[in-house]
């Protein structure tokens, strides 16, 4: 990998931080706090890690996004707009009647989308079908899958990690966007996920716990060599970037008034 | 027409040997199985291709996902899991990984409907069909013997898109002796032809449904005998003619009729050609008992067929 800009890195997360904000307001829905604690995590991976094409979305020893959390889908949409997957103007569309931008990922209609994820706990287990599979066509291809915190409570998550641990992937990362908050309130209090650094190593994989927002780490975290299924804990801030949606459980899909926007905006401009 | 009952097949058997044919000839297909080895009839697969051959353990969800994952690789898996846990634990990974992800996984469900007998209602697979046909498009393919089994299959690994499949288990006589191809997929098999009634059925059932015919015509009784080998997409062609020359129809399915094919063929039939139906399945779960004797119980038999023809024709006077 060449060397980390973290400038690009940092310029294209502000870029997505606006373009979210923007189509939110527009469509008048979506998940604004979980597209902003995961937007620097999609601007590490789109900006020096992954190796897609968005001119040819489809070759076959692509690397792999799997966004499990797929509510976060304007997140997803703007850095694959501001990558040229798709034109910038599309995100006007979101969520319009017959828009190819549902509030939830489809892979026939958006390009570089990689399943129609939304109910949770389904992109692990597909993102363990995608790096079994780039082992048996023998390519290089790396598959990375987005988790929610939250969708970890989904038991069809820990049936993939344990297959992924037993069969010892070094071609895939699982990144879990840990921002504390499921939709309704905090996840220690629902149903606490903790110790998840232990559970995942007990299930065979490499455990990294970061700052989500801090690229240098999220950088070594998705390039350095594997021996093992890496899963990268990666502690965010829900609504990060605009500190009276940070950590609020209400900015979960709350749409910002006409004062919010502004004052939003102003601040994620200076970003 | 006459069946044969001398040589019955579990249609396990060619359905493992074709994908073994298919494999040789395509390093794209592989299978994905929930500790499935033994009772899809697995074993020699795994022993020439154990790369390709995939074993999640008793973990169906993570099975149907993972074959996604695969389908989105470029390969062409083949999902192989007794057919009551691949649909009913893994519906939401059918649904949305595989059927609106529009990816191109084969579902084999094997040992469907009451195949299980006696191990009782959670192993038998009677909704299936109602689950599977509710998705948006999802082909449906019933084989009812073993050519139609190594046909069908066949078609399905040289054809882009999820399809689900059933493979029985319980031992059917062959009832597409003679018929090249045996399978002709999107189209429902007219085997005989008749003017007084029609009877559709499909898998275990047609061999059934022949046998009625064959006892029908000995009464002076003409039956069409229609094999849905594939429900959907349905023939709406072939149905509207047995509801146009015939007096009434009759649906054989070991399934719910409730969304089943009894259900498909009456949604198809009041909407364009109304005649009078009968819907004959397995609408209740089962009692203990082989499922041989279930098939009986549930009077999905040649002489249930048979006085269901003679009360349909009767009603009709």
């Amino acid at each position: 990998m060449a060397a980390a800009n973290t400038k690009e890195i940092s310029d294209l997360a502000r870029d997505i931080r606006l373009q979210v904000l923007l189509t939110i307001k527009n469509a008048g829905m979506g998940h604004i706090g979980g597209d902003f604690s995961v937007t620097d995590i999609l601007a590490t991976l789109f900006s020096a890690v992954l190796k897609v094409d968005p001119k040819n979305p489809n070759k076959i020893d692509r690397d792999r996004l799997i966004l499990s959390k797929g509510h976060a889908a304007v997140a997803l949409y703007s850095v694959l707009a501001l990558r040229g997957f798709f034109p910038i103007d599309d995100l006007k569309t979101f969520a319009k009647p017959l828009s190819s931008l549902n509030g939830h990922p489809n892979r026939n209609k958006v390009p570089g989308v990689e399943s129609n994820t939304g109910p949770l706990g389904h992109g692990f287990p597909i993102a363990v079908g995608t790096a079994i599979g780039s082992q048996l066509n023998n390519n290089q291809s790396r598959t990375f899958v987005i988790l929610g915190d939250g969708e970890l409570q989904e038991g069809s998550n820990w049936e993939a990690a344990m297959f992924a641990g037993h069969r010892k992937l070094t071609n895939l990362i699982a990144v879990i966007d840990h921002n504390g908050f499921q939709q309704g309130s905090p996840i220690s209090r629902t149903n606490d996920l903790s110790p998840l650094d232990k559970k995942f190593e007990s299930f065979g994989w490499e455990v990294r716990v970061i700052n989500g927002h801090d690229y240098q780490s999220l950088l070594s975290a998705f390039t350095d060599a594997q021996t093992k299924p890496r899963v990268v804990i990666a502690q965010t801030v829900k609504g990060k970037g605009v500190d009276f949606m940070e950590n609020k459980a209400e900015w979960h899909h709350k749409v910002p008034s006409a004062e919010q926007y502004e004052a939003a905006l102003l601040q994620l401009s200076k970003q | 027409m006459t069946l044969s009952r001398i040589e019955e097949f579990d249609n396990r058997i060619i359905f493992a040997k074709t994908l073994i044919k298919l494999a040789q000839e395509n390093p794209k297909i592989v299978v994905v199985c929930n500790d499935s080895i033994g009772s899809s009839n697995l074993t020699e697969f795994r022993d020439l291709f154990p790369e390709r051959l995939i074993d999640v353990g008793i973990a169906e969800q993570n099975m149907v996902g993972i074959a996604a994952g695969l389908a989105n690789s470029g390969l062409i898996p083949f999902v192989c899991a007794a057919s009551p846990f691949l649909t009913g634990r893994a519906l939401e990974q059918i649904k949305a990984d595989v059927v609106y992800s529009r990816a191109n996984v084969k579902l084999c469900g094997m040992s469907p409907g009451v195949a299980y007998g006696e191990l009782g209602p959670t192993h038998h697979s009677i909704e299936d069909i109602a689950w599977m046909r509710a998705l948006d498009s999802l082909t449906i393919v019933l084989p009812a013997d073993e050519m139609q089994t190594k046909e069908a299959l066949i078609w399905a690994a040289n054809t882009e898109g999820p399809v689900f499949m059933r493979i029985g288990r319980f031992k059917v006589p062959s009832v597409s002796q003679g018929m090249n191809p045996a399978f002709v997929p999107n189209k429902a098999m007219r085997i005989i032809d008749g003017t007084d009634i029609s009877i559709i059925a499909a898998g275990t059932l047609v061999s059934r449904a022949i046998e009625a015919a064959l006892q029908l015509k000995s009464e002076g009784i003409s039956a069409r005998v229609i094999n849905l080998s594939t429900v959907v997409p349905l023939d709406r062609t072939e149905i509207l003619a047995a509801a146009k020359e015939t007096k009434g129809i009759i649906t054989v399915e070991e399934s719910v009729t409730r969304g089943g094919i009894g259900g498909a063929i009456a949604e198809l039939v009041v909407q364009n050609n109304p005649v009078p139906m009968k819907l004959l399945g397995i609408d209740t779960f089962a009692p203990t008992g082989s499922a041989s004797f279930l098939l009986e119980h549930f009077g999905l038999t040649a002489i249930n067929i048979v006085n269901s023809a003679r009360e349909l024709l009767n009603n009709g006077e």
